[in-house]
This record gives C-alpha cells, sequence and structure tokens, in this order.
C-alpha cells in the first residue's frame, strides 16, 4: 500500500499571531512551526499501517523551502520520503491542485490529511483533492481499518458517529482518534539521523488559478475584564446573563 | 458597503437548508436567514434545495422564495458525494451563482466536494454579511479563532459556509413556493454500515448554550448536576481533553483544538483551567462564564462573566435559581 500524508506547517498553537504590511500579510518573525496538530495523528496512523500491515509512507507539503524543517521532522518520526511542492501556500484550492498533481503522479492508495490547519482552519483540501482525484473521501475520521483494498472507516457525525466502508483509493480528513494523543511520536536521535539521509524531493508547481485570497486580517477587539459574580449572588449572574448579555 | 443590484447576480442565491427526519435543522434556518440578506445586497431572491422534508413552508418565515422540493428515497442516507452532485444540480438547474451552506458535519462534509464540482470559490466559517459583493469579500475566523481574515473570492461561482450561530435566526415572511426537482442521483461508492448517535440530546454543533466539564469536577460521577444544567438551559453537554483523555466522558463531547470547534452563544466552564489549547477552540463563542475556585485559572481572562467558587456548591445552587427564573419567563 502506497500512502501518502499531507503536512501543513502552521505556526504552534502558543504562537502570538501578528501581522504585517498593513495588516496584510502573517508576521512569522518569532513564530515557531510545527506540523499541524491533526496531520500528526494521520501521520502516525500512517506509521502503524507500515509497520503492522507493510506500506510506504511519503509526507508532502506544498510551501516554500522554510517548511523543510517540518519535512524532516516528519521523515525522523518514520516517513520514508518526503515530497514539497515549490510555491507558496495560498488558498485552499490551488493548494488542493498541487497536491492531486503529486497523487495522481505517485500512484498512491491511501492519502491522509488533517480535517484542518490551525492556521487557516480551511476544512477544505481533504475535500477538494479527493474531489479532483476521484478518490473516496471520509471527512472528520476518527477510525481508520484497511484490509486488502477495502477500507473501514469511523466518522464523527454532529451528535455522534457513524461506519462507513469504502473502496481504496481513498482520502482521510483526520482527526484525533486515528490514533490518540498518547499514541504521538516525538522524533528520537536515530530517527532525526535517519532523516538526514531519506529523500526530500522538490517538485515544481503546476500552474493553478488562485480562487479565493486574503485581502487583509483583523484582530479580535480587545477583551473587557471578567465581571466577577460572588458565588453567594447568584441571582445577579442570571440577570447578567438575561439582561445584560441577552443569552438566556 | 451599501446595496448594490449586479447584473452578474440576476440570479437566485441558492441555499442547502439541511434536514433530519423530516425537519429542518436549527442552522437550516439560519443560513436561510443569511441567504436572505445576502441576496437583499444583490438585489435578488432566494432559492433553497430541501431534500425529503414534506413540509418546506417553515422556509418561508425566513425569507425564502423558493424550494426546490427534492422527495427520494435514495437520499434517505447521507453521502456526501451524491449530495454534493444533487446540489450541483440545483445550483446549475437556477444558473446560481452564490451558494450557501452551514457548518454542520455534513455540511463541511460534502462543500469541498462541491467546490470541485462547480470551480467555485468556498470560504468556510463565515462570520458576517459580505463585506463587499465586487469583488465579493467574506469574514472568516483564522489562526483558531486568534484573528479574523477578510478573503475575496474571485470564481465565477462562489460557495458561503456560514459558521454556527454566526448570524441567527432572522424571520422574514416570504412565498417558499415549493417546486418538485427531481436530479439524477448518482450512486454513492461509500456505504454506511451503521449510525451511533443520541437522538435526545442537543448537539455541541447545533446548541446555542454549552455546558461544559472539567478536570476540576474531580471524576465522570459528578456530572450529573452538569448534564442538569444543561437540561435547565437545553444546551449540550462538553468536556475538556483532559476528561476525555481520562475517559470520564466520551470523546465526542471533547471540546478544544483538536476536539470539536464551538461557537455558541453562551459557554459555560465549570472546572476547567482553561489551557490555550482549549481556549483557541471555544473562542468563537459570542459569552463566556467560567466557574472556578482557582481565581488564577486562565479562564478568567477570557471569560466575560466569572464565578471564583466550589462548582459542587455553585452548580446545584445555580441550577434551583435557573429553574425558578425559567419557571417566570
Amino acid at each position: 500500500m502506497k500512502i501518502l500524508v499531507c503536512i501543513s506547517h502552521v505556526p504552534d498553537t502558543t504562537s502570538k499571531i501578528n501581522f504585517t504590511e498593513d495588516h496584510t500579510k502573517f508576521d512569522t518573525n518569532g513564530v515557531q512551526f510545527v506540523i499541524n496538530p491533526y496531520d500528526e495523528f494521520g501521520l502516525t496512523r500512517a506509521m502503524w499501517f507500515k509497520e503492522k500491515q507493510g506500506a510506504s509512507v511519503d509526507v508532502v507539503n506544498v510551501g516554500g523551502p522554510e517548511t523543510e524543517p517540518t519535512l524532516r521532522k516528519a521523515l525522523a518520526i518514520g516517513a520514508d520520503a518526503a515530497i514539497r511542492v515549490n510555491t507558496v501556500a495560498t488558498d485552499a484550492f490551488s493548494v488542493a491542485k498541487q497536491l492531486a498533481n503529486v497523487v495522481n503522479n505517485g500512484g498512491y492508495d491511501l492519502v491522509i490529511a488533517g480535517r484542518e490547519s490551525i492556521d487557516y482552519n480551511g476544512g477544505m483540501v481533504p475535500g477538494m483533492l479527493a474531489g479532483l482525484t476521484n478518490a473516496n473521501f471520509v471527512n472528520s475520521c476518527i477510525g481508520l481499518e484497511i484490509d486488502g483494498t477495502k477500507a473501514t472507516a469511523v466518522r464523527e457525525i454532529d451528535g455522534g458517529k457513524e461506519t462507513i466502508s469504502a473502496s481504496l483509493p481513498l482520502v482521510i480528513g483526520g482527526q484525533k482518534g486515528l490514533v490518540e494523543e498518547s499514541d504521538l511520536r516525538i522524533p528520537n536521535m536515530r530517527g532525526i539521523m535517519m532523516a538526514r539521509k531519506k529523500p526530500l524531493t522538490v517538485v515544481e508547481p503546476i500552474e493553478a488559478s488562485v480562487e479565493t485570497q486574503s485581502v487583509s486580517f483583523e484582530k479580535p477587539e480587545p477583551k473587557g475584564s471578567v465581571t466577577l459574580v460572588s458565588p453567594d449572588n447568584l441571582d445577579e449572574l442570571i440577570n447578567l446573563l438575561h439582561n445584560e448579555a441577552k443569552v438566556i | 458597503m451599501g446595496i448594490t443590484k449586479n447584473k452578474e447576480y440576476i440570479m437566485s442565491v441558492l441555499v442547502y437548508t439541511e434536514s433530519e427526519q423530516g425537519h429542518y435543522k436549527k442552522a437550516a434556518l439560519e443560513v436561510a436567514s443569511y441567504a436572505k440578506a445576502v441576496a437583499d445586497q444583490l438585489g435578488t431572491t432566494v432559492t433553497a434545495v430541501s431534500i425529503n422534508v414534506a413540509n418546506t413552508s417553515t422556509l418561508g418565515n425566513y425569507g425564502v422564495d423558493k424550494v426546490l422540493n427534492i422527495s427520494n428515497t435514495q437520499l434517505e442516507k447521507f453521502s456526501a458525494s451524491t449530495y454534493a452532485n444533487v446540489i450541483k444540480q440545483a445550483a446549475e438547474n437556477e444558473s446560481a451563482k452564490v451558494i450557501i451552506v452551514s457548518s454542520s458535519a455534513d455540511s463541511k462534509y460534502l462543500a469541498p466536494l462541491l467546490a470541485v464540482e462547480l470551480n467555485a470559490g468556498y470560504a468556510s466559517n463565515v462570520v458576517a454579511v459580505p463585506s463587499n459583493t465586487s469583488p465579493f469579500t467574506v469574514k472568516r475566523p483564522a489562526f483558531t479563532n486568534k484573528a479574523f481574515e477578510n478573503i475575496q473570492i474571485n470564481t465565477e461561482v462562489k460557495i458561503i459556509g456560514v459558521s454556527n450561530n454566526a448570524y441567527g435566526l432572522v424571520e422574514n415572511s416570504s412565498s417558499a413556493s415549493a417546486e418538485d426537482f427531481a436530479p439524477t442521483i448518482l450512486e454513492s461508492s461509500i456505504n454506511v454500515e451503521s449510525v451511533d448517535k443520541a437522538t435526545d440530546k442537543v448537539t455541541i454543533a447545533d446548541a446555542e448554550i454549552v455546558v461544559s466539564g472539567g478536570r476540576g469536577l474531580k471524576g465522570p460521577e459528578n456530572w450529573g448536576m452538569i448534564e442538569e444544567l444543561a437540561e435547565v438551559l437545553g444546551a449540550a453537554t462538553a468536556c475538556s481533553k483532559p476528561v476525555s483523555d481520562l475517559g470520564w466522558r466520551p470523546h465526542a463531547e471533547h471540546v478544544g483544538q483538536t476536539g470539536k470547534p464551538v461557537a455558541s452563544n453562551l459557554y459555560i466552564a465549570i472546572g476547567i483551567s482553561g489551557a490555550i489549547q482549549h481556549l483557541a477552540g471555544i473562542n468563537a463563542s459570542k459569552v463566556k462564564v467560567v466557574i472556578n475556585t482557582d481565581p488564577e485559572a486562565p479562564f478568567f481572562k477570557a471569560a466575560d462573566y466569572g464565578v471564583v467558587g466550589d462548582a459542587f456548591q455553585v452548580v446545584p445552587e445555580l441550577i434551583e435559581k435557573l429553574k425558578a427564573f425559567k419557571s417566570q419567563q
């Protein structure tokens, strides 16, 4: 089985988010970048397929050279090879088109991407990629087993879950549940040494039009300080929620 | 910008009004309300796509002018690819250039597939009506609610996914004239084998109020008061990540960055300290209340209202007072 795991290179959750150039560009100054947490669950699940059932695992990112340390980290965790599509990731649709080209050239049976990235939170790349490559698609996937060419997946739905069967090729929008947080792997020294020798192929982008574009960013209004209510005066809390906040 | 009548948009705004067991979801009425506002901006009408709902007249309270009424047993089970294709056929039937969907799990599943089918730019989690219709610009959260992004959709056909509770229900009396629509049904290559769903509870996605418990509650046996508080408020129950990791509550209740996102009108955090990952996931909620013994808990910095106190005393008393309050309403 040939597996491709899509890796987004995103600011760490604890990063301060600032913008430059008159609020049109994300300020990467001083920001630590990590593998998108949703993708990490998928990467670990792919490692399990490799170790328990036999599979090759490639990782891919659409981005400039600055994203290579993130791909090397994925190699250190255990992926066999990395591909970087050498273009700045702009909108979801064009990223999905670049990824579709990689998938079509690589003949992958299973593509695992995070349900969304924690930077733009679009939640569209996995579905668009499935649509563009005519593969089956399971979003918000919290469990996945593959037997031959048949997949059984669990999808989180509003208020519960459903079990789905589908044949490969398949694209997964993954999240926690594919593996648990405690299953996630931290690269060890041996992995880091080996990752240096693994192939990281840079491919040039295909031409893809920009369907949506960020024009500007805004920071939320600074929040006022909390209104404290005494535990002995809960009527006041109800009054505030009813008359001031108007939410009950 | 003011109201512009733009020739490009003389065709209806198309809205997918999701239903469950023959009834519209609350999110469907919210996206219909939103679609009406967009249609007013563009000087056009609203057409809804409705699947297997016998009585579509409810949509006439929320500004829908025309309903494409689809009734087909092959659509009884949700399939993202089949539904996306049906909506595509509806869009083509109406020559619709703007398509509105909700942020439910099913709509977020089908919308990217629909975008590919229609070669449409898609903006998800949109929180307001377009700030401009030429170029078409909408506002959505980014960086997990630490900022907003204004994005421009450049394609001829545009898809907007509206964030839950962002626009609310706005009543607008309209004709909602139903017209039978019989699209070709593509057979799904994905089979739903089983569905495991609590039908008697408010889901986090649909809820206007969410009551959430953390490790401060000490154990799963103490969740009775959380459920009771939720019941009094008509709220959904949720929990923090440690609580789900410890197996005190099901994973489906876990809210926060790697769990479910919450965009409720009111979020009540009980015994939750407010780790940055938790706050990131719930920050889209409009009003936040924290109840915690520790006044230094980070949640107090994110909350609108706070009670420094012991949940085991505060929550039961709050339940009693809310019952009294509700009985007077």
